[in-house]
């Protein structure tokens, strides 16, 4: 670390303090997506059918549903980083706040909604 | 802030000679756009209406399938599903979103070598662009022969 040469300031990550850990998340969220969408895609493949029964019975499994929430948390992590960067590269200054607050209101509103649908499944709350 | 006066810009989309790493770029950052909004969507209104229960799941189905010919079941026959096939509309947005997510995947399989500084000679990157094309094409249409077989 260090404040006082120009090297001790690229140690202690630069002025704003925080740009390779952006690029960090998105190479880890990149990696686990790998991962959890192969066997999300492969799972649905090998499901039966796609009916309210078998697709409950099936999230209703812990080895089903805390996949599902890791691939929520991993995915919508990654894709928040991605439009973000998409974003910076097309608005720019009030549009470009706009679009950034809605850009984490999506994510997180769409995020909540998914993990409190796979808990409920999860938990038994649905009949089927 | 910004002056009015003309600043000289780089050169861009309209300068270079298309090639396929740039189109795989461009791809990449169009494909998961598209992923984040439209499969978001999809994935997450999927969810929500699997936890809504049987009835709202129903409907969610009803959105995406043709009606079902009418049936007249006699006692003791099974009946059949309550839903027909995907419309080709919806057909066309599940093939699409296939492709998207290999082409996302095989591209940033790509970004991930690239990061390590392999792979910049003008030969390689270039056969490594055509590479994900080719693989994301040939992984959709493996997908997807295996769902309208299995059916």
């Amino acid at each position: 670390m260090g404040t006082g040469t120009g090297i001790g300031r690229v140690r202690g990550l630069g002025s704003a303090k925080s740009g390779a850990h952006h690029w960090w998340l998105q190479r880890l969220t990149a990696g686990g997506n790998i991962l959890l969408l192969l066997w999300f895609v492969f799972s649905l493949l090998q499901l039966p059918s796609l009916d309210h029964k078998n697709v409950v019975q099936w999230i209703s499994s812990p080895l089903v549903a805390v996949p599902l929430l890791l691939l929520v948390v991993n995915t919508f992590w990654h894709f928040r980083l991605g439009l973000q960067v998409v974003i910076e590269d097309y608005q720019h200054n009030e549009s470009r706040v706009v679009a950034l607050v809605l850009l984490n209101f999506y994510t997180v509103g769409a995020a909540a909604l998914a993990i409190f649908a796979i808990l409920k499944i999860a938990f038994g709350g649905v009949a089927v | 802030m910004a002056s009015e006066r003309k600043r000289p810009l780089s050169p861009h989309l309209t300068i270079w000679k298309w090639g396929p790493h740039m189109l795989v770029s461009i791809l990449h950052r169009a494909t998961g756009t598209g992923l984040a909004l439209a499969g978001t969507i999809l994935f997450v209104g999927w969810l929500t209406a699997a936890a809504s229960g049987a009835d709202a799941y129903a409907r969610f189905i009803d959105l995406v399938t043709y009606d079902a010919p009418a049936q007249v079941v006699a006692p003791g026959e099974a009946a059949l599903p309550a839903h027909g096939g995907l419309t080709w509309f919806w057909t066309l947005v599940l093939v699409g979103l296939t492709w998207a997510f290999f082409q996302h995947m095989f591209s940033g399989i790509r970004h991930l070598v690239l990061d390590t500084g392999a792979g910049y000679e003008l030969r390689m990157n270039k056969k490594w662009a055509m590479a994900t094309i080719a693989g994301s094409l040939a992984a959709t249409v493996l997908v997807w022969a295996y769902i309208v077989t299995r059916h």
